[in-house]
């Protein structure tokens, strides 16, 4: 479903990513491993079109280089960024509904606001209060559930569990299994190599702008040499 | 009491024409970040729009239309110009805008001349809307605080009630995040620029047929358009009303009042003569330094409280 070839990605003039490879298919759950600094945000970032990147980068077999954020979001990807970026002013529901594309609520479209509030019941209590005030978990919990209100077919999550509590990070962790179980494809940036392994079907590690491994969860437990130079601190 | 009553009319009226103008270079600086130096020259493209318009369809059809082709304009300014501009930051789109200023006054000047038009108070505005003891309160004045009144209704339903409102807000604070969602933030960005420019012609309108129109018309206001904007806090249109209000009343007081320094001292039991130190600045009436009045407060302001009114910058 998506197919990155040769990815590179510049801040200006400093060279981030030289030539990442990774593939997602149609309802896998797929993470992207690495220590900090190694360019997998950016990685999701120049998919989403947000920095300046060349290569080829394909989504259902077309071309998303060169393409605009908000015309990449129409063709069905979805992008949580870490920040969260929650509009603070606006309420809880009002942060919802703008994850929709449109106005008229999608009747063929996988989410609805009730769907939502089923998944998360905390959200349908603070449904209308302003979206600074709720707590960090409860900002996860929105900026996740914001973006699948946009229908996207395949979700890309950057570090979703960092400074959560256990029980807001297992939550989340269902919450991934049902979008997994709605057909829609996950791309996960995380830092716990617990979690990823337990979920994921396959994972990328990232190294100094490149893929360093690629396998499954089987094969990175396998593999100490990977997890000393690339993951563990 | 007649004093009061008319200085506080004439106040907020005038606050409100004021508001009417800043508005719009409030909403497109919190939006874009763009100071927009070429604001003012919307105003009197609008003043001018309207007049030539007038001549053919009438006032009434002129208010309205004049400030749609004024908006058409500034979205025009907003794709074409100012977005071609903006990967080179915000010193480049203030240039922009700078020279942008320039181009419409020689355009106005050799499309209409140096010297003021006749842009007059249609007949149905004549005359006094009622009279406080003996000063009559001009139906025009009320007039203007009615439209402004009611495009601040418009501006406030519009930003909080529809969903291009939301999207405006969300784009405040993350525009990233909202183009991500699916939004088309650029086409956001040049609605909010033609929307804020439309609003300076309006405002252009209703100033030049209660004032001057004339390639100076501005002139004045441009600079107390400014202290509105940093008085108000830059990004708050609340605050920008306040600030708004808070000059004009500043202004209509301080014109109608005859208190000086000297008076005070007098009032304090102090003698003051024309052989007094400082005399001559000691006799200056508060009438005489009222139109410094609005700088001193931004001076103050910039001093004790640089984020403004209702500002939420850093300090």
């Amino acid at each position: 479903m998506l197919q990155v070839e040769d990815l590179h990605a510049y801040y200006g003039k400093s060279h981030i990513l030289h030539g990442v490879h990774l593939q997602v298919g149609r309802g896998e759950i797929v993470s992207l491993l690495g220590r900090n600094g190694v360019g997998r945000s950016t990685t999701i970032k120049a998919i989403m079109g947000q920095v300046d990147a060349a290569g080829s980068v394909l989504f259902k077999n077309e071309q998303m280089l060169g393409l605009k954020a908000y015309q990449i979001a129409h063709k069905g990807l979805g992008y949580v960024p870490e920040s969260r970026d929650i509009f603070p002013a606006l309420t809880v529901e009002q942060n919802l509904l703008l994850g929709m594309k449109s106005s008229k609520p999608d009747k063929s479209g996988r989410w609805s606001l009730a769907d939502m509030y089923r998944l998360f019941p905390r959200l349908e209590e603070r449904a209308r209060v302003q979206a600074g005030m709720i707590s960090g978990g409860e900002q996860q919990m929105l900026t996740l559930c914001r973006t699948l209100m946009g229908d996207p077919d395949l979700i890309m999550i950057d570090e979703p569990t960092e400074g959560l509590a256990p029980k807001v990070v297992e939550l989340l962790a269902e919450l991934f299994k049902e979008i997994k179980n709605r057909g829609v494809s996950i791309l996960l940036v995380e830092q716990k190599l617990a979690i990823a392994l337990n979920i994921s079907q396959r994972l990328y590690v990232m190294g100094h702008g490149r893929i360093v491994f690629e396998g499954t969860p089987q094969e990175l437990r396998q593999n100490s040499t990977i997890r000393k130079e690339w993951l563990e601190v | 009491m007649e004093f009061f009553v008319i200085s506080l009319l004439n106040g907020v009226s005038y606050g409100l024409l004021l508001f009417m103008l800043s508005s719009g270079l409030t909403l497109i600086f919190s939006l874009m970040g763009v100071l927009n130096f070429a604001h003012a020259a919307f105003y009197m493209m609008g003043a001018y729009a309207a007049y030539s318009l007038g001549l053919k369809i009438g006032f009434f059809p002129a208010l309205i239309l004049a400030p749609l082709v004024v908006g058409l304009l500034g979205a025009l300014v907003e794709r074409y110009g100012l977005r071609t501009v903006h990967p080179y930051g915000h010193v480049a789109e203030l240039l922009f805008t700078f020279g942008l200023a320039y181009l419409i006054d020689e355009i106005v000047k050799v499309g209409w001349g140096l010297t003021a038009v006749p842009f007059r108070v249609p007949a149905a505005l004549h005359g006094p809307l009622f009279t406080v003891y003996a000063t009559e309160f001009p139906k025009m004045r009320g007039f203007m605080m009615l439209v402004a009144l009611l495009m601040l209704l418009a501006v406030y339903l519009l930003v909080t009630r529809t969903r291009i409102g939301l999207v405006i807000q969300a784009a405040l604070t993350h525009p990233h995040m909202a183009e991500a969602l699916g939004h088309n933030v650029p086409r956001v960005f040049m609605l909010v620029f033609g929307g804020g420019t439309a609003l300076a012609g309006l405002a252009g309108v209703i100033g030049g047929v209660a004032f001057i129109t004339s390639p100076s018309m501005a002139d004045s206001l441009v600079p107390i358009m400014f202290v509105v904007v940093v008085v108000g806090g830059m990004v708050s249109l609340a605050g920008s009303f306040l600030a708004s209000l808070l000059i004009g009343l500043i202004q209509s007081f301080a014109i109608g009042l005859d208190w000086s320094l000297g008076g005070l001292l007098d009032a304090l039991g102090v003698a003051v003569n024309a052989h007094t130190p400082l005399y001559s600045l000691l006799k200056l009436q508060l009438s005489a330094v009222a139109p410094t009045l609005p700088y001193l407060l931004l001076v103050l302001m910039l001093i004790f409280r640089p984020k403004g009114l209702l500002g939420t910058r850093a300090d």
